[in-house]
């Protein structure tokens, strides 16, 4: 209970402190201490709770819901005021409709909502602890020497505003933890609200005009999200006299379909699926830590946190079959659209947005397979994802672009780097990490669900493939001798790289033991059964996990009993392996580039076709909740 | 003790069968251009001239990468003989084929560039039919173990015909044969020279055969699935299905690759999907 409270308030009073705090190296102190603190909280939570069942907390405060009251009436105000000053009348609308839905809420039958338990904690909201509590906190320690690093060097012209930034972003944390351990879906909301606009900021931190356009998206699509929260809760508590995410759970389909598929909506603008993805593609302007922290560990996990929260009520639903539907088309569309990309971050974010669908597709199943293979996407995604972005972004600022043909040699001229960043890649698809288990459990479950939604799997995970490879390759490729370039990037930011590399790999080693301890008992007090991969298979698994260890140990024959030659380059070389001389005396050079097959895998067409087919399906989604 | 057995059988078998099929191969294949064509055992021969070359790389780490792509065929090659879960057989063939484009990546030579691009283009082409067909073997034997799927009561070909058609089609792309031999072509004479392996030679290069010796065999497994049931016709069919594609090899000239991408993908959609859809109404 205590470590619950000491979850949510800790990072906000730090927050508080890290606005009023000058002096950078006195600030970067705090963010890390505190970063220490709260990992540790989350995995003192886990280590004192994970052996007991689900339990509920009164948390009873009028105090907190007065704050909470306020606090919402002056972010509807401060968004009101943005909106009405940017010119933003879509803007304007949504906060229009939120307050006067919020209103109307309040004074219909405000003094009666009495919520019993106001937090909560099981397997599940220790799962998304942990992802939040250790992957956010390493984010935050990388923070402290990025953007040093981004102020002082690399864009000098932005007003340096970190201890605006370092707020946010615990604010950020707080209520991300506030998120999966309340109860109370007023409180929910309202922390979910909290994550709205603290993306907002976050994206607009450069105060560029692209990026205040894309937070301006950002802030549109989510409170489009909201509103349909709002509304979920209303409905819930005029049908069953209940705001409790327990009791609402409790319910069953026919009661509380309509509700469930409204969160579901919310869920789907949050976790940006299609037709909601723009938002997280435009949050790329951001500095590269925000990327990571929405990408990977807080706020699109929010989403699909929230969806797999009434996946059990989904099972079997019509609606259910549309949001898998949303989340199939949505890897689908987002796969083949990465393939055309060169742009680093692009890449990364297509990719988000591709396993967040199959999340989602998982989700809408809702049987126990899926479930199950859904918590542990989440968890193998949010650290792989995590040690990608923090990696581009210390690319970026050694080399200048975050393109991935400017990264051709990266192996000589940033081997760390580039060694980690490989480790990432190799846990977003490569077979045995963490990725490559739960497409076996995704795609296990949709073949005991419905055979034919495999299809999506065996489409996006071939494509998936293509575009994760050929960046290996062109990491590994060496053409030309080139100096290192890796010195001189600061210990926090080795440390959290370090660290997630070391995660991305044992998360994989010891995925058994997170499945027995915390997945298999959540699915068990779900569904009441629950699965498990196989003895055999778990051993399989961990020999193709030591092979792929032992490839860097290769290296111990690295130049021996070999003689180097040139390149065949279709002509006579001149002393090196780019440039060559051809028939008639012509000297020639060579360059590489990758195959982004933009006639096949257009981004903009891809991503026409996939808002029109995925808008058909929210309103069919919408529709069917109704029948 | 019987597992054990199992794999030193595949151990040995499997490349002496690999490579005498390649000897066939390449006779009869000269025969079809009114050659007399080398012996059956050339290849063994080959290989062993190969193991005594000078070892030259252009990129110093090329051939670890070789390596551990024979290490890994091996290795799924014992997963699918000893019957274990046919995903993970996927997944880990999947893994040995990318060992072997991020060979030729490392090189750093244009032609093993294209040729790895080309190789992984492949992979993106024929990976859906492949757990495609594991799908289907799921829906018909309610398992995904290679054993359980053998030992099914009835040929798989009766409620799969479509997804052996779709494997049959990719089955090229594989043996690396023409119309798909996009990523390496035999004859180094071509725009391509030997794609990825071009700047292979020596023992990788041997390596690189022993490991395709497996790999077909592995896929002519894969094949055999269809007719487990019947454990003789299962092996002439599979057989069968090699020389169909030395047929082939012999009488289409090599396509681009966005026919090959695009015919991969349309015959998976239309005659694998097209299968399971089937399948699964039957069911309903």
């Amino acid at each position: 209970m205590y470590l619950l409270e000491f979850l949510i308030m800790f990072p906000l009073l730090i927050s508080v402190i890290l606005l009023l705090l000058k002096g950078e190296r006195l600030r970067a102190g705090l963010v890390k201490i505190s970063a220490l603190a709260i990992s540790s909280a989350a995995i003192a939570l886990l280590i004192s709770t994970f052996h007991r069942s689900i339990q509920y907390f009164k948390a009873e405060s009028h105090l907190v819901d007065k704050i909470m009251f306020f606090t919402e009436w002056a972010l509807a105000g401060y968004i009101l005021y943005l909106g009405l000053k940017f010119k933003r009348a879509r803007l304007t609308l949504l906060i229009l409709l939120q307050a006067a839905l919020m209103f109307y809420f309040e004074y219909s039958c405000g003094a009666k909502v009495i919520s019993e338990n106001n937090l909560f904690i099981d397997k599940f909201s220790i799962i998304m602890s942990l992802v939040v509590g250790i992957i956010g906190s390493l984010i935050c320690v990388y923070s402290t020497g990025y953007m040093e690093d981004f102020h002082r060097d690399y864009h000098k012209e932005i007003k340096d505003r970190r201890n605006f930034f370092f707020f946010v972003i615990f604010v950020f944390l707080s209520a991300m933890f506030g998120v999966i351990f309340s109860n109370n879906l007023l409180w929910l909301y309202f922390f979910w609200e909290i994550t709205t606009v603290c993306s907002f900021l976050l994206i607009g931190y450069k105060r560029t005009q692209e990026s205040r356009n894309n937070a301006f998206r950002a802030l549109e699509l989510n409170l489009l999200g909201g509103l349909a929260f709002l509304a979920a809760i209303i409905i819930f508590y005029r049908t069953t006299g209940s705001i409790e995410l327990s009791k609402v759970m409790l319910l069953g389909k026919a009661w509380a379909l309509i509700p469930v598929i409204l969160v579901c909506f919310a869920g789907l603008t949050k976790s940006a699926q299609l037709p909601f993805s723009s938002w997280l593609l435009g949050a790329m302007v951001a500095p590269t830590p925000v990327s990571a922290l929405l990408h990977s560990s807080t706020m699109v996990k929010a989403g699909v946190y929230i969806i797999l929260r009434f996946a059990a009520v989904l099972q079997g639903t019509m609606a259910g079959f549309a949001l898998a539907l949303i989340g199939g088309i949505t890897f689908l569309a987002a796969s083949f659209a990465a393939v055309s990309q060169s742009d680093a971050k692009k890449i990364l974010a297509y990719s988000t947005v591709a396993n967040l669908g199959l999340i989602v597709l998982c989700a809408g199943i809702g049987t126990y397979e899926a479930m199950w293979a859904a918590i542990l996407l989440i968890i193998f995604h949010a650290t792989a994802k995590c040690l990608l972005f923090l990696c581009v972004g210390t690319i970026e600022h050694k080399i200048h672009s975050r393109n991935i043909e400017n990264m051709s040699g990266l192996i000589i001229t940033m081997p760390k780097l580039s060694i980690m960043l490989q480790i990432g890649m190799a846990g977003m698809f490569l077979a045995p990490f963490g990725m490559l288990i739960s497409k076996w459990a995704a795609l296990k479950a949709l073949v005991d669900y419905n055979p034919l939604l495999a299809i999506f799997v065996v489409f996006g995970s071939s494509v998936t493939l293509f575009f994760w490879v050929k960046w290996m390759g062109k990491l590994i490729i060496v053409a030309e001798p080139k100096d290192e370039i890796e010195h001189g990037v600061s210990k926090s930011q080795w440390f959290p790289l370090g660290a997630l590399s070391v995660l991305t790999i044992s998360v994989c080693g010891f995925f058994p033991l997170v499945s027995s301890v915390l997945i298999e008992p959540y699915c068990l007090e779900i569904y009441a059964r629950t699965i498990t991969m196989s003895q055999g298979n778990i051993v399989i698994m961990s020999i193709m996990l030591a092979m792929v260890m032992l490839f860097p140990l290769s290296f111990i024959n690295y130049g021996k009993r070999v003689k180097v030659v040139d390149a065949y380059l279709g002509g006579a070389n001149i002393n090196n392996n780019v440039e060559f001389r051809g028939s008639a005396g012509t000297v020639n050079s060579m360059s590489m580039y990758n195959y982004y097959l933009e006639d096949y895998f257009n981004e903009k067409k891809l991503l026409k076709f996939g808002v029109i087919i995925s808008i058909v399906l929210v309103i069919a989604m919408l529709g069917l909740s109704l029948l | 003790m019987n597992i054990f057995l199992n794999i030193l059988l595949y151990l040995v078998l499997a490349p002496l069968t690999g490579g005498l099929l390649a000897g066939l191969d390449r006779k009869i294949t000269a025969r079809m251009q009114s050659r007399i064509g080398p012996p059956i055992l050339q290849p063994f021969f080959d290989v062993l001239k190969l193991t005594q070359k000078e070892n030259l790389v252009v990129r110093r780490s090329q051939n670890f990468y070789i390596g551990f792509f024979l290490v890994l065929v091996i290795f799924t090659g014992a997963l699918f003989f000893t019957g274990k879960d046919i995903l993970l057989v996927i997944f880990a063939f999947t893994l040995a084929a990318i060992f072997f484009v991020l060979a030729g990546f490392k090189a750093s030579s244009p032609y093993s560039f294209i040729g790895a691009h080309r190789e992984l283009l492949q992979m993106m082409a024929y990976e859906p039919v492949i757990i495609l067909s594991a799908v289907g073997m799921y829906m018909v034997t309610r398992s995904f173990y290679v054993s359980d799927i053998v030992s099914f009561s009835r040929p798989l070909i009766y409620y799969l015909p479509g997804i052996l058609f779709g494997l049959l089609y990719i089955l090229a792309m594989k043996f690396r044969k023409s119309p798909f031999d996009l990523a390496a072509s035999h004859h180094a004479h071509q725009e391509l020279v030997k794609g990825i392996t071009t700047e292979f030679s020596g023992k990788a290069l041997a390596m690189i055969e022993v490991a395709h010796w497996y790999e077909n065999m592995l896929v002519l497994g894969f094949i055999y699935l269809f007719f487990a049931r019947l454990p003789l016709a299962g092996a002439l069919l599979s057989l069968l299905a090699y020389f169909l594609v030395i047929l082939i090899d012999n009488t289409f000239a090599r396509v681009k690759w966005q026919l090959a991408l695009l015919s991969c993908w349309l015959v998976t959609l239309i005659f694998g999907f097209g299968n399971i859809l089937v399948l699964f109404i039957l069911r309903k």
